[in-house]
Parts: structure tokens; C-alpha cells; sequence
């Protein structure tokens, strides 16, 4: 553990540095850079720092550059809730970005709210913005939206009866509830409901078990990480033909990548724009916003941006628009201008917030998208 | 019947890959009482390195050459660069030595290739194999016989062989096998670099069922080691007999009783055995001289 520690506060210490004097806004953000939450951290710290330097490129915000204080709390709470104490106290930053998992962001939630800095959250959980907290924001949609909008097209497919197997992770756990929760308003009945733990190598037995239930239309599988892949891939060594869906947790090209192209045919999940920048038609509002970040990832770090990744590049996008609006960088005025967001589109979907909803996405932001030939194809 | 066959290949194809990995600690167990808490990290190794090597365009079979020379070669400086400077301190405190080598090996590894998760084509093609309605992966059938041939030949390995009966001798007396002549420091040099290409070797096959991450290692170390305790540490026969029963258990209670369970269950059970028997179902009772 130390060495990690070590190798974390270097890191933070690297990049602090990068950033350098001279700025007039401070901006902090506490990612999961390294450690267990890494696939979401890292591509979020990167996306960070790409559009930093493209804003201070551009002349800034009137004016005005914005420095990023960026820390890595490596996953742990304990160490978010200390980098967002230095951040508040000793880097005096306007406002935070960042808790890539829940975890870390409900310890830096609190303390966001006691000190008054506006505070935007990358992670998941509904329980971050409900109750509506007067300082915190979030980006991502929440699990129980993926679940409806799922339960949303197995509706319009006829389906009533499904059978479930979920992840035992953090993840999994917390969609495979909320998707319970709201099965009834969709008269969706889950007859079979299985778990698997996140490092398990064959899945075959609970999926034979789900087969074997009676009336099954179709398997749903929350969950994120490798286990997804070999569901995906022990789903076709059955043979079986009931239609499946996977979750936005693994709505990435990596994916495909994993699962295999002929396991993966059919597969349908609620995915974002950013995924299908290539399939977006012209008048579609997000293409211009999701071709651009998509391009200059791509050109800077040669890899595709991921759903994550998006979740920082639209967080960064609400607080420099609410930091533009508010014509101040007083955290309070930044705050109502992050309230009164209208309309703003990003790469997860168009954020409208307000007192009731510091989220600001409906179930439109989610694409439902199907698996078709090693690539994606949009089933609307 | 066709669930339970199905059951029984999912079982047979975990309980294989448990095997592989509770067979690597049986060569250092055996040459020095030590478990070898590093060994998950040589299957990740193992797996790793072979993606690299294949995605860098080399054939598969000459990547799966290079990470097991590699890996045991990090046997080898894991060995002479930790466990030798320790020499003489009490096994419990190697034992930590060899968890914090695990840290480390996780952490470079972390840094040298990187944090996502990768696969490689299956050895003789994706088509399931087709059994009276039950489906097992040609992938499977390849661990199950890696996990028979490194069996056989370490059971050779210690009852025909000099070499063998000379690790045996280290880790039962390290003073009189001095005496009679034994190289003591090279048989533990040997026992590492054996037992991490076996773990690379694991890595090796099970990767294209399991795929690999950087992080991988300790989940495979933990169910492998739980498969040696129950078998018998040390012994051959054990390392294979016990990951394939926790495999099976785990199947067939997430089969007929509950996934929710199947943990539980396989654990309650090793408990049980260990409290009759506590050497494991193979394992040799200790006769302690006083």
C-alpha cells in the first residue's frame, strides 16, 4: 500500500506542477487516477487536463486562464476527503470536480456543503443528488435511468418475464436494486435473478439455471469490468437465443473487443452519444460537441475517449459555462449559475437544471444501442 | 441432465484453473515451507506478457514462450533480490516478504503495461464442444490438460528425480542436506523459477476464459491457495484434486442451490475438511521432533 501511496502523491505532485503560475481562476478536481476505479479515473483526469489547456489556448474564460489543481486519491474516501480539504483550504479553488466513485464523492459531497464550494461529481448513485444538496452536481446519469430506459425497450418488445444476473461489485450490486425497484412500473417480472462475484471465471451455471426458468423473454446483466465479457461470452457457448442486454457499464469499444464480435452480435445497452459519434446524423444536437471532444482525444492521446471520460469533459463544460454566466468567480454566484444551466449540451446528453434536479438529463439522453457486426448500431 | 453436465464443465473448467494455480505453490512450499503469496502475481505476469508480445505481432505460441522464460526469470530476482537476503528470519516473516512482493510485481505491472483488461484468441477456436446438450469451450479442455501435465511432471519431478528428492531434502532439513552435498541456495533458485513458470503457464492457458488484468493476481492466488489447503499443501496430487473439487463445488452450488452462495458454500466446506483432516485430503501428517 505504501508503495502505491507513494506512487499516487508523486503523480499528484507531477501534475500539480504542470500546472503552472500566472492563472486567475483555480479550478480543483480529486480523481481516482490510479487504483481499483482507475479505467474511470484515468480518463477522466486525462480529459481534464486536455480541455484545460485548450481553454487557456483559446484565451481562457474572458480573459482570465484557468489553473486545474488536479490530486489522485487512488479510489479511497479518506484520501478524497483530504485532497478536498487541501483544495478548499490551501489551494483556494473556486470549485471541485472529481469523486470518480461514489465513495468519493459522498465524502467530498459533505464537505463541499459545508464550506460552500460548488462541487460536481462524476460518479454514478442517485443518493448524490437525492436529496437535492444546495452545492453538489453530477454529470452521469443514474443506474435507475439506465434500468428504465432498458425496461423502457424491453416494453416496446412485448417482453414481461426476465431473468437477471448481476455482478456482486459495487456497481452491479446498486443497479441490479434500483432495477427491481422500478421493474413494476414497467410490468417487467424478474423471474430468475442471479449473481456472480467480479473475478469469477464461467458464468455457465447461472445462466443454465436462467434458461431453465420458465418464460423467460429476455437476460439482463448489470455489472462492469471482465465479468460482463464472459457472461457475454458464456451466453454463446449456450447457445441461448433470448435477446440480451447489457448495461451502460460497459458501453465501450473494449467491450466488443472482449466479448468477441460473433459472441457479441444482438447484444443490446443504453450507451451515450459519444459512443456512435461516427453514426450521428447532421442534425443531431450533440454531434457537433461529441465529434469534437471525440477528435481531439483521439488526436492527443490515441485511444477513444470513453463514456467516462465524458462524464469530466461535461462537468468541465457546465462549470466553465456557469463560471462565464455567474461574470465572477465567487463560488456562491457560480453555484445558482450552475442552477440555472438551460439547455447545455454535452456529450452524455443536454443538462437542464434547477432547484429539484441538480442532474438535469431525462431517460433522452441514453441512445439504446445494439451490437451489430463488431460495432455499434442505433436500434432508434 | 444436461444442466448437471453443464454444471460439472463449468466446474471442471474453474476447478482446472484453481488447479494451475494451487500446482505452482507446491514447488516452493516444498523447498522451503514458505506460500508463496506472490504466485497470482506470476499468472497475471504470464497473461500479460503474452498479450503484449502477441499484440506486438508476434505469434502466439512464440509469445507464451517469452512470458514464461520472462516470468521466471522474475522468479529468479524475486528470489535472490528478497527471499535470499532473508535467509535465516522465520517462515512467517517470508511469507510477508512474498506479499509485498506481490504489491510491488501488481504496481510495475500496472505502470509497464497498463490498467485495462485484455484477451487473446482461444488455441483452437471459440466453437463450443457439444456433450449430450451440455457446451464446454475447447479453451477448457486445453486447461484441464495443462493442469493433468504439469501434475505428472511434477509428481515425477519429486519421485524420480535427484534434483526432486534434493528440494524435498532442502525443506526438510536445510543443514543436513548441506552436509550431503546439496546446493541448497541453487534449489531455492530453482524452486522459484520453476514455480513462476508455472504460474506463467496458467496464465498462459487461462487467460482466454478469465482474460487479464493487472490486478487479476490476487483473486487467482487466494481461490488456488484455498484449492491447495484443501488438497494437501505441497503435494502434487493435492494441488489438482483440491482446486477441481472447490471448482465443482462452486458450480454445482450456483447450479442447484444459489449463485448468492456459492462462496459460502465452498469455503464452509473447506472448513469442514480442515477441521477433520487438518493436513488436507493428500497432505502428510507432520511428525514434530521435540
Amino acid at each position: 500500500m505504501t508503495i502505491r501511496t507513494t506512487t499516487a502523491l508523486l503523480t499528484c505532485a507531477a501534475i500539480a506542477a504542470a500546472g503552472t503560475a500566472g492563472a486567475e481562476i483555480r479550478l480543483g478536481a480529486s480523481l481516482s487516477a490510479t487504483g481499483g476505479a482507475a479505467f474511470l479515473g484515468d480518463p477522466e483526469a486525462k480529459t481534464l487536463e486536455m480541455l484545460v489547456e485548450q481553454l487557456n489556448e483559446e484565451g481562457g474564460i474572458d480573459g482570465e486562464e484557468v489553473e486545474l489543481i488536479l490530486y489522485d486519491d487512488g479510489g479511497d474516501p479518506n484520501q478524497a476527503r483530504t485532497f478536498a480539504t487541501r483544495l478548499i483550504e490551501d489551494d483556494e479553488v473556486v470549485a471541485i470536480i472529481g469523486g470518480s466513485t461514489t465513495g468519493t464523492t459522498m465524502s467530498i459531497a459533505s464537505l463541499a456543503e459545508d464550506e460552500g464550494i460548488p462541487f460536481i461529481s462524476l460518479a454514478g448513485a442517485i443518493q448524490i443528488i437525492d436529496p437535492v444538496r444546495e452545492y453538489v452536481f453530477k454529470t452521469p446519469h443514474t443506474d435507475r435511468m439506465a434500468c428504465e430506459k432498458i425496461f423502457e425497450d424491453m416494453q416496446a418488445r412485448g417482453f414481461t418475464t426476465i431473468g437477471m444476473i448481476s455482478g456482486t461489485d459495487g456497481f452491479g450490486a446498486s443497479m441490479q436494486a434500483q432495477c427491481k425497484e422500478v421493474a413494476g412500473d414497467y410490468d417487467i417480472e424478474i423471474a430468475a435473478d442471479e449473481t456472480y462475484g467480479p473475478q469469477d471465471a464461467d458464468m455457465t451455471p447461472q445462466l443454465t439455471r436462467i434458461r431453465n426458468t420458465d418464460g423467460i423473454d429476455a437476460i439482463l446483466n448489470p455489472g462492469f469490468g471482465q465479468g460482463p465479457a464472459i457472461v457475454t461470452r458464456n451466453y454463446s457457448q449456450l447457445g441461448i437465443d433470448t435477446p440480451f442486454y447489457q448495461s451502460h457499464g460497459v458501453a465501450s469499444d473494449a467491450f466488443i473487443e472482449l466479448a468477441g464480435a460473433s459472441e457479441s452480435e444482438g447484444v443490446r445497452l443504453p450507451g451515450t452519444a459519444l459512443l456512435i459519434a461516427d453514426l450521428l446524423e447532421e442534425g443531431d444536437a450533440q454531434r457537433e460537441v461529441v465529434t469534437s471532444y471525440n477528435d481531439a482525444y483521439r488526436e492527443r492521446y490515441g485511444e477513444a475517449p470513453s463514456t467516462f471520460g465524458g462524464y469530466a469533459h461535461d462537468a468541465f463544460l457546465l462549470m466553465t459555462n456557469a463560471i462565464r454566466e455567474a461574470g465572477s468567480d465567487d463560488p456562491d454566484a457560480i453555484r445558482d449559475a450552475l442552477e440555472a444551466t438551460d439547455g447545455l449540451v454535452g456529450t452524455t446528453g443536454t443538462y437542464t437544471m434547477s432547484e429539484e434536479d441538480h442532474l438535469g438529463l431525462d431517460l433522452s439522453a441514453f441512445r439504446m444501442l445494439e451490437i451489430t457486426d463488431g460495432g455499434w448500431s442505433s436500434v432508434e | 441432465m444436461d444442466a448437471f453436465l453443464q454444471f460439472v464443465f463449468s466446474g471442471l473448467t474453474v476447478g482446472a484453473v484453481y488447479a494451475l494455480v494451487a500446482l505452482g505453490f507446491t514447488l516452493i512450499y516444498n523447498a522451503s515451507d514458505v506460500v508463496n503469496f506472490a504466485q497470482g502475481e506470476f499468472v497475471m505476469l504470464g497473461g500479460m506478457i503474452t498479450w503484449f508480445a502477441h499484440d506486438a505481432g508476434l505469434p502466439l505460441a512464440a509469445a507464451a514462450l517469452i512470458a514464461i522464460a520472462l516470468t521466471s526469470l522474475v522468479g529468479v530476482a524475486l528470489n535472490k533480490l528478497a527471499i535470499e537476503p532473508a535467509r535465516g528470519a522465520p517462515v512467517i516473516s517470508i511469507i510477508i516478504i512474498t506479499i509485498g512482493a506481490s504489491i510491488l510485481i501488481q504496481g510495475a505491472a500496472q505502470l509497464i503495461f497498463d490498467k485495462q483488461i485484455h484477451r487473446y484468441p482461444a488455441f483452437s477456436g471459440d466453437a463450443p464442444i457439444e456433450v449430450m446438450g451440455a457446451t464446454i469451450l475447447p479453451q477448457s479442455i486445453w486447461v484441464i490438460l495443462g493442469a493433468l501435465a504439469v501434475f505428472v511432471a511434477l509428481w515425477l519431478f519429486f519421485t524420480r528425480t535427484l534434483m526432486g528428492k534434493a528440494v524435498l531434502a532442502t525443506a526438510n532439513n536445510r543443514l543436513a542436506a548441506q552436509l550431503v552435498g546439496i546446493n541448497t541456495g541453487g534449489i531455492m533458485t530453482l524452486s522459484f523459477a520453476l514455480s513462476a513458470a508455472i504460474g506463467a503457464l496458467a496464465g498462459v492457458l487461462v487467460t482466454p476464459i478469465t482474460l487479464v488484468s493487472y490486478d487479476v493476481g490476487v483473486a487467482l492466488a487466494l481461490k488456488g491457495f484455498a484449492g491447495a489447503m484443501l488438497g494437501g499443501m505441497g503435494n502434487p496430487k493435492g494441488a489438482l484434486v483440491g482446486g477441481l473439487v472447490l471448482g465443482l463445488l462452486e458450480a454445482l452450488t450456483a447450479g442447484y442451490l444459489s449463485s448468492q452462495y456459492k462462496d459460502a458454500v465452498a469455503f464452509i466446506v473447506i472448513l469442514g475438511v480442515l477441521f477433520v483432516m487438518p493436513q488436507g485430503l493428500f497432505g502428510k501428517t507432520a511428525a514434530e521432533r521435540v
